[in-house]
């Protein structure tokens, strides 16, 4: 009853912000009196998944400062891990229906296997079967002090994350001949290109760019094109504009002409390299933010995805993007205070400068970083 | 003060079996194909042939032309420029227009396909003179040519839903990792790295990362890296001298936006050679496009066509003249006083290409 009431209460348009440095950034489809499946007592339940390398550190990160800063969130942590021989996937079926009930997740990325014999990727599948077919990456400057190739970069990329060169669809008609299909529909394009497109145009961005290989790819390419150029049109009159850029080009552009990216729009791997060469823009993976949005569902993990089993259990990995994106969680189950006091503790924290990692030029630990946070929470 | 500038490419042929095949005029001059190619094509290709003269190469040219007509469907390019290229064996092309119209595939996959061209060389090389963020830049990237997700292969199994087929075989995999590793051996780079994405892609990326490592097997001298699609990416562009010592290999679609990323770290498409080897033959080409909009002004920057030139005359085992007209085209960027438009000076295409002539006898 009091439920209802609040949500006639609520103003229509609500700005949910899903940036945390400066800019503030809106989720599309991001509603807080429907976001989170479990809250008792005002206690939201979210689903962790801390994951591989340096998953469990950034997790703990996260942790630490959300019990300092007095979140009201109950974790419901599974320990998975890709580094395992078996193909039994029971675990990350448990972790999805805890996803299900839950209706919001934060994770780490679990490792994939290379060889045939392995298992499928385990975050491709919490991706695809919980259809949160939005990839959020954000790709900014932050007020650090660490040396960069180029300055005020501002630009999103929205990559669809159930289809595509990730389908999974290979087989072997004869030996030593493989075929690996890339699947695109128009479905599927229509609603990542609507996603793109909206997200504009709550953030008040002007243009969106599709990133394809249309001469080549003629008809899966040339469907992704031609499906998104069709919903530019409908944002025309908005204000927004549409163009297209072969990929090959946009990988060169975005090294040496950063600055004319607004929001991307491509299908899943032209999302994966880009989201790399725009995250070593800025300073490196550690300090991405990223969010996976569906209809249902929302898996919020770090937005440049990375294992980090090189830096695992070094205490050096950078939290920044796990808390960011954890920032980005709250804002959409609707703790926009918890988020504000936390996200305005990291931009202290990175805009002092003494207490950085070592990704991008410090020496101090994860655990340092946290503290550090925790120190300026208000 | 010129400082000496060290090679850009030494490309030494590990296949060192296409260039003294080929053709001979009777003074013993290698035949070359030359494909001008479209928009500012012909007037770099001419700034080609100044530059040469002016060094004495002991090349002649021979001009064709492959603007492709449709025989049965398919793109075709004229019988004489086909025999041509496969009785010199090597050839020299500018940019390539592909045609507008029912049917037609790009010329640079028909050429690709006409001449069995299976490795693409991208070798990329900051330039001094041409600052760009990102310094000291030395990568090789071997891109397999025929295959992956270029093959064409693609259909609509339902109104809406379209599938494209990336196609791995083992021949095309063996062949292109062999070169790679011959190539590696042949510049002194000690290591391999096979760049994959076979985590989502068992199969694919699988027989060609397994590929690589059967080859491997052969040289003992190199090491093979294995490296995934995105760690790459990250780290190229983060720090780009990790990758001075190694030669990547890779299929179709990542070498392709990973040799364009790699033009972006030094200054673009105007400055980066490129060489498509064969079997049958190899051409060597600029990767840039057609710049319709300064065609026949005399604007253009040879570049790209003279350093690719440069690989082509490695290729042929003619070291010497390479060193000398490279050594003399990044002398007259580093000096800085006749660049063209796009390197931000505000000489013509003849300017660069007499301060060329001019730095080959200083």
């Amino acid at each position: 009853m009091q439920r209802h009431a609040a949500r006639l209460a609520q103003p229509l348009q609500s700005y949910r912000s899903f940036g945390t440095v400066g800019t503030k950034t809106s989720l599309v489809q991001s509603d807080p009196l429907t976001a989170s499946g479990t809250v008792y007592g005002g206690i939201h339940t979210v689903t962790l998944i801390p994951g591989d390398g340096v998953g469990l550190e950034m997790a703990t990160s996260v942790k630490t400062i959300f019990r300092a800063a007095g979140v009201p969130i109950e974790w419901e942590q599974f320990d998975l891990t890709g580094y395992t021989d078996s193909k039994d996937d029971t675990l990350v079926r448990q972790a999805m229906d805890s996803i299900r009930k839950n209706k919001v997740a934060l994770k780490g990325l679990l490792y994939t296997p290379t060889n045939r014999l392995g298992h499928v990727s385990w975050n491709g599948m919490v991706r695809k079967e919980l259809d949160v077919y939005a990839s959020t990456t954000l790709i900014q400057n932050l007020p650090g002090s660490w040396p960069v190739r180029h300055k005020n970069v501002n630009f999103a990329i929205i990559r669809e994350n159930t289809e595509g060169e990730y389908s999974g669809k290979e087989h072997e008609p004869v030996p030593g001949i493989v075929e690996s299909l890339k699947v695109s529909t128009h479905a599927k394009t229509e609603r990542i290109a609507k996603y793109a497109f909206d997200f504009a145009l709550k953030n008040k961005r002007n243009k969106v760019t599709i990133i394809h290989k249309a001469n080549i790819m003629k008809l899966g390419d040339g469907l992704f094109l031609r499906t998104c150029r069709e919903v530019g049109k409908r944002y025309e009159s908005f204000g927004i504009k549409t163009e297209d850029m072969i990929v090959d080009n946009a990988s060169m552009q975005l090294v040496s002409k950063p600055h004319q990216f607004d929001v991307i729009v491509c299908g899943n791997l032209y999302g994966n390299i880009l989201s790399n060469v725009g995250a070593a823009l800025v300073g490196g993976p550690g300090i991405i933010p990223g969010a996976n949005i569906g209809r249902d569902f929302a898996v919020f993990e770090p937005g440049c995805r990375h294992v980090g089993k090189d830096i695992m259990g070094t205490n050096m990995a950078n939290p920044t993007g796990m808390i960011l994106s954890s920032v980005h969680l709250l804002r959409h189950i609707g703790l926009s205070d918890h988020a504000d006091r936390i996200s305005k503790a990291v931009t202290k924290v990175i805009k002092k400068g003494n207490v950085l990692t070592p990704d991008v030029g410090g020496t101090n630990t994860t655990t340092d970083f946290t503290l550090a946070v925790i120190g300026e929470l208000d | 003060m010129l400082r000496s500038i060290k090679p850009l490419v030494a490309m030494k042929p590990a296949f060192a079996r296409t260039f003294s095949d080929g053709a001979f005029t009777s003074d013993g001059k290698h035949i070359v194909t030359m494909i001008p190619g479209d928009g500012i094509g012909p007037e770099i290709s001419h700034s080609v042939k100044r530059i040469f003269a002016a060094n004495n190469v002991p090349i002649e040219w021979e001009d064709v032309d492959v603007t492709p007509f449709l025989k049965n469907g398919v793109t075709t390019i004229p019988d004489e420029a086909r025999d041509s290229v496969n009785k010199n064996k090597v050839a020299l092309k500018g940019p390539l227009a592909t045609p507008i119209g029912k049917g037609h595939v790009s010329m640079n996959l028909t050429l690709r396909r006409t001449f069995d061209l299976y490795a693409n060389v991208r070798p990329c090389k900051s330039i001094v003179g041409y600052k760009t963020p990102f310094d000291n830049v030395d990568t090789v990237l071997i891109r397999e040519n025929t295959e992956g997700e270029y093959s064409g292969i693609e259909h609509e199994v339902v109104p809406g839903v379209v599938q494209s087929i990336k196609l791995i075989t083992e021949d095309a995999c063996r062949r292109v990792n062999e070169y790679a590793f011959n190539y590696a051996r042949s510049i002194g780079r000690p290591t391999v790295t096979v760049v994959h994405k076979a985590n989502i892609q068992k199969l694919s990326d699988g027989l060609f990362v397994s590929i690589a490592r059967e080859i491997a097997k052969d040289y003992p001298d190199i090491k093979l890296n294995e490296a995934l699609l995105d760690s790459v990416c990250l780290h190229v562009v983060q720090n780009p001298t990790d990758y001075s010592n190694t030669v990547m290999v890779m299929p179709n679609l990542y070498g392709d936006i990973l040799s364009d990323l790699g033009a972006g770290l030094i200054g673009g498409l105007g400055l980066t050679p490129s060489g498509n080897i064969g079997r049958k033959a190899s051409i060597f080409e600029a990767v840039h496009g057609t710049a319709p909009d300064i065609a026949g002004k005399d604007l253009s920057n040879p570049t790209a066509l003279l350093l690719s030139s440069v690989m082509m005359l490695r290729h042929m085992k003619l070291d010497q003249h390479a060193t000398e007209i490279e050594t003399a085209v990044l002398n007259t960027i580093a000096q800085g006083e006749a660049l063209t438009g796009d390197l931000g000076g505000k000489s013509t295409n003849t300017q660069f290409t007499d301060a060329v002539i001019k730095n080959l006898s200083a």
